[in-house]
């Protein structure tokens, strides 16, 4: 589904990512951890088109397309979802309106006709049970005076409304608490499925306790330098990132 | 004073003036010429050089007479969903034929009523332009609102203007609203071609006290229309008195709004938005004078630049010593698209009491690009996206228009530029 080839991504000529290469097929979940400052984020952001980065180098292959072609907008509507590290407030639009324009122009790109008022109140109370989210709060503008678990809640909801093929969770866990961490791994989980992929991006091994990878790779300085599978992140939970820093830096000076 | 200007346009202008008001245009004329046209260092106009615009303007120095307007025009320019009362205008001269009225509202036009005390309230004396429509107004029209009556349908005061090129047309109202009383007006201006005039307006409001009234303005006239357009209006106690000022077009617009807070519990509103393209030059100057104790003021102007037009706000509070326990509220924000539009945004206040509440900000921005890639990362195309963030923006205002029907247009006329244009 998702073929990365040697990634090279800078931002104000720093280089961030330094030869990514990941293959992610449909029905896998696949975590991205690392130390701070790796890039972990940067590869998020690269993937959902992000304009302050420039792509140096290498190939990004979406179900065949090259994404790194497409605009924001249309990565979206391929199938490419984001959540947020850091969701933002938008004062004076409504996340319904927002979500209602959104979802239409998305099904506009994929031959679907637009969804009425009804329909999509509909599918809104059915997503909304997902992600034990209130109606009230979608009501109200985007996100705005948010606690830090409703917006991760909203980001998910937003997922399970647009129904992406890759998901691209952001540090999704950053900064909530144990029954919110549940409540939004809960609807991830639920909405996967054989025929769609997750990446899960995270400093602690934590969310993988209920976001179960198939794979784990451990991003440094701007490159995999180990893969493996869940057993990986209990290692650098119980281990930390050091000993993996020592192992490539001692390489790299050999 | 503008030598060049001076004495050619106006002594064409002052030529032939009607013969009703006498005395009154002979003061007009005295004030005008004690005064000139704004120099061009003058503080009042120092952003916006109307002299020197009016001087290549101005190729015609006569007043535009009234053109015919039929009732299709009419009926095409009253916006969908629009239930009211209509007064219908040529070049500022009243056309009774065409308009409608509603019991309660007495209209007339102002030469039949020469005892109407204009130019106490917009003075003469204080404002060169004030003065020079005083002077030279064609005839005007005097609205009167009845003691005790709440006026539940808008009145619509449709402005058609079409002139020779480089000719003035100078609207004179005045509205008086008895005690207890309520209106809301809509004072749409619209030109019915493409060719430059210069519309010197004075509007004056005269507020009984317990009185609740709106004057919504919408502008958009063509983009060689020079505007000077004053609004004068005393407010009694226990009033309150709400401004809404949308302009779209013009080459170069001057609103000169002024609120005389004369009466405790009295409350003035002042609302803005400017969404600007092309070259237009917007200059919104407001004074709201507080003389009495336990009065508000709010203004909210908001303005949305593209292209090389430029954006001038000036907002000046006074608070009197006599008038402790003021709240005063001012803001300004504006959002520039384009790296040659500008804005020169100032607050003043001049404050004398020592017991207030007085507030004020103002902001400069761009577009917030983070916003706009997280709607474009859920599949929104930037242009919608753009669009979508600037009505927010813009939004704050408009859902202070309480009525529906022109909340309505404006809404549509905004997001129509915000698709197409922007």
């Amino acid at each position: 589904m998702l073929s990365i080839k040697n990634l090279h991504a800078s931002i104000e000529g720093t280089p961030i990512l330094r030869g990514i290469n990941l293959e992610v097929k449909a029905g896998e979940v696949h975590a991205i951890m690392g130390p701070n400052g790796s890039g972990k984020s940067t590869l998020a952001s690269v993937l959902a088109g992000r304009e302050e980065y420039e792509v140096t180098e290498g190939e990004v292959l979406f179900q065949g397309k090259e994404l790194l072609e497409l605009s924001p907008e249309d990565r979206a509507r391929e199938g490419v979802f984001l959540a947020f590290q850091y969701p933002i407030e938008i004062p004076g639009v409504s996340t319904t309106n927002f979500l209602r324009t959104a979802l239409n122009q998305v099904r506009e790109y994929r031959g679907l006709e637009p969804l009425d008022a009804v329909k999509f109140l509909s599918l809104m109370k059915e997503k909304m049970a997902l992600v034990e989210i209130d109606q009230k709060l979608l009501s109200r503008s985007l996100n705005e005076g948010f606690s830090g678990g409703e917006k991760k809640r909203n980001e998910i909801f937003q997922m399970a409304m647009l129904e992406p093929v890759l998901s691209i969770l952001d540090e999704t866990d950053s900064g909530l608490d144990i029954d919110a961490l549940r409540i939004v791994s809960n609807g991830v989980n639920k909405l996967k499925s054989e025929k769609t992929a997750t990446i899960v991006v995270t400093h602690y091994q934590r969310l993988l306790d209920y976001i179960v990878p198939d794979f784990v790779h451990v991003l440094y300085k701007g490159r995999i330098v180990k893969s493996g599978t869940k057993e990986l992140a209990l290692e650098l939970e119980e281990k930390g990132y050091d000993w993996i820093k020592e192992e490539v830096d001692s390489t790299a000076t050999v | 004073m503008s030598t060049l200007t001076q004495p050619t346009f106006v002594s064409g202008l002052f030529e032939v003036l009607p013969n009703n008001f006498p005395s009154l245009r002979q003061m007009g004329k005295e004030n005008f010429y004690a005064q000139g046209l704004p120099e061009l260092k003058a503080e009042e106009y120092k952003f916006t050089p109307i002299a020197k615009k009016l001087e290549t303007s101005l190729t015609n120095f006569s007043s535009a007479n009234p053109v015919i307007i039929s009732e299709e025009q009419v009926k095409s320019a009253v916006f969908a969903g629009f239930d009211g009362v209509v007064l219908v205008f040529s070049n500022g001269q009243y056309l009774p034929e065409l308009s409608t009225s509603v019991e309660g509202i007495s209209v007339r036009l102002l030469s039949e009523n020469e005892a109407t005390p204009l130019g106490s309230i917009a003075k003469a004396e204080k404002d060169p332009f004030v003065a020079l429509n005083q002077a030279t107004f064609t005839d005007g029209i005097f609205i009167s609102i009845e003691k005790k009556k709440e006026i539940t349908l808008p009145i619509l005061l449709l402005q058609f203007h079409q002139a020779n090129e480089g000719q003035v047309i100078s609207p004179r109202i005045w509205i008086e609203a008895g005690d207890f009383s309520k209106a809301s007006f809509i004072d749409y201006s619209i030109s019915l071609d493409d060719t430059p005039y210069f519309v010197n307006k004075v509007i004056e409001i005269k507020g009984g006290i317990h009185t609740d009234l709106t004057y919504h303005s919408l502008q958009e006239e063509n983009n060689q229309v020079v505007q000077v357009n004053a609004l004068v209006t005393d407010i009694q106690q226990d009033s309150q008195f709400t401004s809404t000022q949308i302009t779209l077009s013009g080459e170069m617009v001057r609103n000169n709004l002024t609120l005389n807070l004369l009466g405790s519990n009295s409350t003035g509103n002042m609302f803005g938005i400017y969404l600007l393209n092309g070259k237009t030059h917007v200059d919104n100057h407001t004074n709201v004078d507080h003389t009495f104790p336990h009065a508000e003021s709010n203004e909210l102007y908001k303005g949305i630049l593209a292209d090389q037009s430029r954006g001038v706000f000036n907002g000046k509070i006074f608070v009197r010593q006599a008038a402790q326990k003021t709240n005063a509220f001012q803001q300004n924000n504006n959002i520039l698209l384009s790296e040659d539009a500008i804005i020169n945004t100032k607050p003043q206040l001049e404050i004398w009491a020592d017991d207030v509440k007085c507030s004020h900000g103002c902001t400069v921005g761009q577009l917030d690009e983070e916003a706009l890639f997280y709607l474009q990362a859920r599949g929104i195309d930037k242009i919608t996206a753009r669009g979508l963030l600037l009505y927010a923006f813009a939004g704050e205002v408009l859902e202070k228009i309480e009525e529906e029907s022109l909340r309505n247009l404006i809404t549509t006329k905004i997001q129509e530029r915000l698709g197409s244009k922007f």
